[in-house]
């Protein structure tokens, strides 16, 4: 028996629901060496602004049990540099790719958006409403309702390609975020973003990164991603793309059944960059082993 | 780049707590050069959840040797290592030193654990290349001087030879080295490496660094190891991909 691995997120279908999240594959050229892009169901770009970003002064990581903090600060090329240096590596590939969107402003959301929606390589938007470790824009749009439902209500007219809204997990009910995000016109969420940690040195008594803060990532935030993705899925009828320390094929199917209809591979990739092709070939064996023709038919098949 | 499962061949502690790994790693061990590093995976366990970067110390036909002192759990594994367990590596990464030119004298300025990369750095000169290391540490124990030739040892107290920073000795040799056509090649604390560009622009010296940074992969996708440029102020380097050798003139120490 063969298995379906295909799935739907809006309009756009996937070969199968393993995902490169963004900032964990900068822009695909690094990680091609250990994993075979084409394999993939997609791949989501570093966020990109406007302009280029230096991002944070060192020291940008330190790792925390079972996880690790990162305040990167969005660094990143530009629009402009990803368009004429990146796009022509990633054109060689026959995989989704999703551009990232971090803005300061609105208008930079929506100037990113449209510049970047001519590129027909580019099959989709993510943006970036919550990322925690800059000071404008990031997170504080991430924490005010009205500002996700403009944010998006104003990509959408920009774009007619599928629109992801990433959602920040440091809210107190995250569902209410991702119905903003679907009445003004994404196609679907992604949840979740890192989780705004921190970590002293108890010598110094100084933080271990320059930021102060951090966004915590990778197996210690997982039952918090359940839970979130759960929330959505049980609230909201929209397609969740499931984000949170999955380290195996066991946690991707956890993510579907708790609601998501894909997933995104993240801090693992910084671990052992082979893995996502590993996953993927363990997926399939799970899904013939358990005679499970449509590997969609798992999305949101709780028994609460 | 190569992901592999290495046997572990011998676990050494060569010094008070310096220890020294040998791994049988062909794939890696016949095309890695000296001031190139590894990303290393002490265990399947996801805490340690990173992979922690090595230089390599040392290349011997299809072994590696990596020399590190236990800082936290991570090295607290590895040092416990036994004969026929294995460790998972990612390497060789990054940029090793130049080696070649037309220099005549390799001037080796290492402090504490810098010396980790200069026996096989030695090595690799095969004796092409006039050989003076200056070594130092804070204390006695701190001077690592293995597998290293034409050593002088410097330390803070005084325990052992100089009394006083190496980048110290370097200066009371001034007149021996200003006789050599030199080129440095230095690893080791930021104090060390910030005193000693001061004295290899003052003696318009040509020095090559190896440098350090918390880092995630290894390989350029996590960003997490930015380090000043001094030609660029918009973008950082990145230790791993970038570096972790640079020219000492071209970054902000």
């Amino acid at each position: 028996m063969s298995t379906d691995l295909s799935v739907k997120i809006g309009s756009l279908t996937l070969r199968n629901p393993i995902m490169l999240a963004s900032g964990t594959v900068g822009y695909g050229n690094e990680i091609s060496e250990f994993t075979d892009l084409n394999k993939l169901g997609a791949i989501v770009t570093k966020s990109l602004s406007l302009k280029p970003r230096k991002g944070n002064p060192p020291q940008r990581i330190t790792e925390t049990p079972a996880g690790m903090l990162n305040a990167i600060g969005l660094a990143n090329v530009g629009v402009e540099v990803f368009l004429k240096e990146k796009i022509p590596f990633l054109k060689k590939f026959d995989v989704p790719l999703i551009c990232n969107i971090a803005a300061s402003t609105i208008e930079e959301y929506v100037e990113c958006t449209r510049i970047l929606t001519v590129e027909e390589t580019i099959k989709a938007f993510e943006i970036n409403i919550s990322c925690p470790n800059v000071r404008e824009g990031g997170l504080i749009f991430g924490n005010d309702i009205n500002a996700v439902a403009e944010i998006t209500s104003r990509v959408r007219v920009a774009t007619n390609k599928p629109i992801i809204i990433k959602l920040s997990p440091n809210v107190s009910y995250i569902a209410a975020f991702a119905k903003a995000a679907k009445e003004n016109g994404a196609d679907a969420v992604s949840a979740i973003n890192t989780l705004v940690g921190t970590a002293f040195n108890i010598i110094t008594r100084r933080p271990k990164i320059q930021n102060i803060t951090g966004g915590l990532s990778g197996p210690a935030i997982k039952p918090v991603a359940l839970a979130k993705v759960l929330e959505i899925s049980r609230e909201v009828d929209i397609p969740i793309i499931g984000i949170g320390g999955i380290m195996d094929w066991k946690d991707v199917i956890e993510f579907m059944i708790a609601g998501s209809s894909a997933v995104q591979i993240g801090t693992l990739n910084f671990i052992d960059p082979s893995a996502p092709g590993k996953i993927l070939k363990e997926l399939e064996e799970y899904c013939v082993k358990f005679s499970i023709e449509k590997i969609s038919s798992l999305t949101a098949s709780y028994i609460l | 780049m190569y992901i592999i499962n290495a046997p572990v061949e011998e676990t050494i502690e060569i010094d008070q707590s310096i220890y020294l790994l040998k791994v049988n790693a062909p794939q890696i061990s016949s095309i890695i050069k000296p001031g190139q590093f590894l990303n290393i995976r002490v265990s399947e366990r996801v805490s340690p959840l990173l992979r922690r970067p090595f230089s390599v110390c040392d290349v011997d036909g299809e072994h590696l040797y990596l020399m590190f002192n236990i800082m936290g759990e991570g090295t607290h594994i590895l040092a416990h290592k036994t004969k026929g367990s294995e460790i998972d590596i990612l390497g060789p990464l990054g940029n090793g030193f130049n080696i070649d030119g037309n220099y005549k004298t390799a001037v080796i300025v290492a402090g504490g654990l810098g010396a980790a990369p200069f026996p096989y750095f030695t090595r690799a000169l095969n004796g092409k290349k006039d050989v003076i290391s200056f070594i130092g540490g804070r204390t006695r124990d701190d001077v690592i001087t293995y597998n290293l030739i034409n050593v002088n040892e410097a330390t803070d107290d005084g325990s052992r030879g100089f009394k006083g920073n190496v980048v110290q000795l370097l200066q009371e040799n001034i007149e021996l080295l200003k006789s050599k056509n030199l080129k440095i090649f230095a690893c080791g604390p930021t104090v060390m490496l910030r005193a000693l560009k001061d004295f290899c622009i003052k003696n318009d010296f040509d020095c090559e660094v190896s440098t350090e940074c918390a880092m995630a992969c290894g390989f350029g996708i996590c960003q997490g190891c930015p380090i000043e440029s001094t030609n660029d102020q918009d973008k950082y380097l990145l230790v791993c991909k970038d570096g972790p050798v640079f020219n000492i003139k071209d970054i902000v120490i």
